[in-house]
């Protein structure tokens, strides 16, 4: 109370002192999220001016902030010098069935956990979940083991043939926005003749088109991102993904001044994930939402 | 045969439909949905999990049948210096990492929470880095922490501050991996922002009524009502900050003198580039069982802080 009535007392009105307020808590937000984003693009800045540098101004003090004339042929240059683009059609191949894979397997589990009835469904789909918990690292070696023995080491085998059975993650994700959906349509179409599987691909699966490009998005993300299983798995050079071909552009040339190369591969590299960042941030944005709420 | 036939001779249960029930037919549909995903979680994760604990009691190398060696796998990593000195380094950047991430991203989420124009355009900032590859943005990390030339001893040059030798110097190097994975903040801001979102303007509106500032509505409102999302991120994070490797193997490959040799990276050493594969399993396990008694203390902890609305309603 007292507050409120020294406010009254004041010379200025309560609505302009209110207003004030508000208004240099906007310059703060604006101040304080400007600031930080400066900081968090600087690095990508850097990135990508370093990749357009010559070699000496990329070893320079003080830097060169804004490289003049901008030296686009580093990136023919690393064409050139290394088989780039053939790491990127591995990553690509790779990452392609991986989503494939992963939107068949990962859409009909959760269709079944959403919809159909069984006994005991529920309780297998705690379990399923529960490998969620479960960090991928304690997995990597038994898996390797198992790889090893099946004589997939060295194939694309082990990095594909998982996402065709499911991933807890995007069943989850799915299934929750299965349950979204009012199921009147189809009750109608199974009242109409259609089977299960005609139900689940005429009916719902164009209706959750929004939730299925998440998935692929982080099917992609997931896959082209990838470190540790390439890194395992790969041997032959010439079947190295982007991410491994990365590590060993680092080791080759590190001991020679090539860090605008480096930069522009490390570029080329990034460039697919901004796209498609941009590109569908929206859905993706939700579909984190989605899990991250209801986990 | 003949003697368990009912009396009633040939019409045996003959009546009965040979069409399945509704009931049947549906639970053999959603076995055959799920059944892809049931045999994935049997093949891939199970059975290499059950496995790979006998796999630890042995010396196996990936060649040769291994031999049964009991629990010798468990005793020398417990008398291994340098497994004491990987956990030691992953306790110390999941203590580190884990607040920062919370707190960091928390904070950020309730300054962008706000309806101003422009706020998609930061939330898009923060978040594409958690989007990037971990090699190319240890690459670039590289690059940034350059002794002479990078962009951080840049700045601090411009401040007159000589800065450290990052990855070169024992006493920086877990640092600056600390500080690197910071820029992968965002990736929870979505899951903050749609958690604040949930959060009833009407409390806000009420605890404004009865003059609480700032600090007592993200006291009394907004932490209590975010708690649930809190203990779920707590939890992911650990679990996330246990599995650091990319980073490390990148950076630093472990050095200098293992100031920075992670709990996976050494795991990772010992099967690949010692194939002790016995070994490395009995670490995995070991790991599987750190996590799992950590989950289950968060787990047990949390009637003590999660605030869960529903429930409160209920009783």
């Amino acid at each position: 109370m007292t507050p409120a009535t020294h406010r009254g007392t004041h010379a200025v009105p309560v609505w302009a002192r209110r207003r004030l307020r508000r208004a240099l808590g906007t310059v703060a937000v604006y101040l304080i999220l400007g600031i930080g984003s400066t900081l968090f693009l600087l690095p990508l800045y850097w990135q990508l001016s370093t990749s357009l540098k010559t070699a000496t101004d990329a070893q320079r003090f003080p830097p060169v902030w804004f490289p003049w004339p901008l030296q686009w042929g580093n990136y023919p240059e690393l064409l050139g010098r290394f088989p780039f683009l053939l790491y990127v059609r591995n990553s690509v191949t790779i990452s392609s069935l991986v989503i494939i894979g992963t939107l068949l397997s990962s859409s009909l589990a959760a269709y079944g956990f959403a919809r159909l009835r069984m006994p005991g469904r529920d309780v297998i789909f705690v379990v399923l979940l529960s490998t969620l918990m479960l960090p991928s690292a304690v997995l990597i070696i038994p898996q390797f083991i198992l790889f090893q023995n099946l004589r997939w080491v060295n194939t694309y085998r082990p990095l594909i043939v998982p996402a065709f059975f499911g991933s807890p993650f995007n069943i989850f994700l799915l299934r929750q926005f299965f349950l979204t959906i009012p199921p009147d349509l189809e009750d109608a179409a199974r009242i109409d003749g259609a089977g299960y599987l005609r139900t689940y691909a005429q009916i719902v699966l164009p209706m959750a088109k929004a939730a299925l490009l998440a998935v692929a998005i982080y099917s992609f993300l997931g896959s082209w991102n990838d470190f540790f299983g390439p890194l395992i798995y790969l041997s032959d050079k010439d079947k190295y993904t982007v991410a491994v071909a990365l590590r060993y552009l680092q080791g080759s040339v590190r001991t020679r001044p090539e860090n605008h190369l480096l930069m522009a591969a490390a570029t080329l590299s990034i460039l697919p994930c901004v796209a498609i960042f941009l590109f569908a941030q929206r859905h993706f944005i939700q579909g984190t939402v989605v899990t991250g709420v209801k986990g | 045969m003949h003697a368990t036939r009912p009396p009633t001779g040939g019409i045996v249960r003959s009546a009965k439909p040979l069409r399945l029930t509704l009931q049947r037919r549906e639970a053999i549909a959603c076995a055959l949905f799920i059944g892809p995903a049931v045999l994935g979680f049997l093949v891939f994760s199970l059975f290499p999990l059950v496995t790979s604990a006998a796999v630890s009691l042995t010396n196996y190398r990936l060649a040769g049948w291994p031999d049964f060696v009991g629990l010798d796998n468990y005793r020398s990593l417990l008398q291994d210096p340098l497994f004491w000195q990987s956990v030691r380094v992953t306790a110390i950047y999941a203590l580190a990492v884990v607040p920062l991430w919370l707190v960091n991203s928390l904070a950020l989420a309730i300054v962008m929470n706000r309806n101003l124009p422009g706020m998609h355009v930061f939330r898009t900032v923060y978040y594409l880095p958690a989007m990037l590859s971990g090699v190319a943005v240890s690459m670039l990390w590289i690059w940034l922490l350059n002794y002479r030339y990078g962009m951080i001893n840049t700045f601090l040059r411009l401040l007159s501050i000589q800065g450290p030798n990052w990855l070169g110097d024992k006493r920086w190097a877990l640092g600056s991996i600390i500080l690197m994975s910071q820029w992968s903040v965002g990736w929870y801001l979505p899951i903050w922002l749609g958690a604040l979102q949930g959060i009833p303007t009407e409390l806000y509106e009420a605890a404004a009524i009865d003059g609480g500032g700032w600090w007592a509505k993200l006291r009394s409102i907004t932490l209590p009502m975010l708690s649930p999302v809190i203990f779920y991120n707590l939890v992911m994070n650990i679990i996330w900050a246990t599995q650091l490797f990319t980073e490390v193997f990148m950076l630093t490959q472990g050095g200098p003198q293992f100031a920075t040799l992670s709990y996976i990276l050494y795991l990772y050493n010992n099967a690949f580039a010692y194939q002790k594969m016995g070994l490395a399993s009995a670490m995995s396990w070991l790991l599987f069982l750190a996590v799992l008694v950590m989950t289950l203390a968060v787990f047990r902890s949390s009637p003590m802080w999660v605030y869960y609305e529903a429930e409160r309603r209920r009783s």
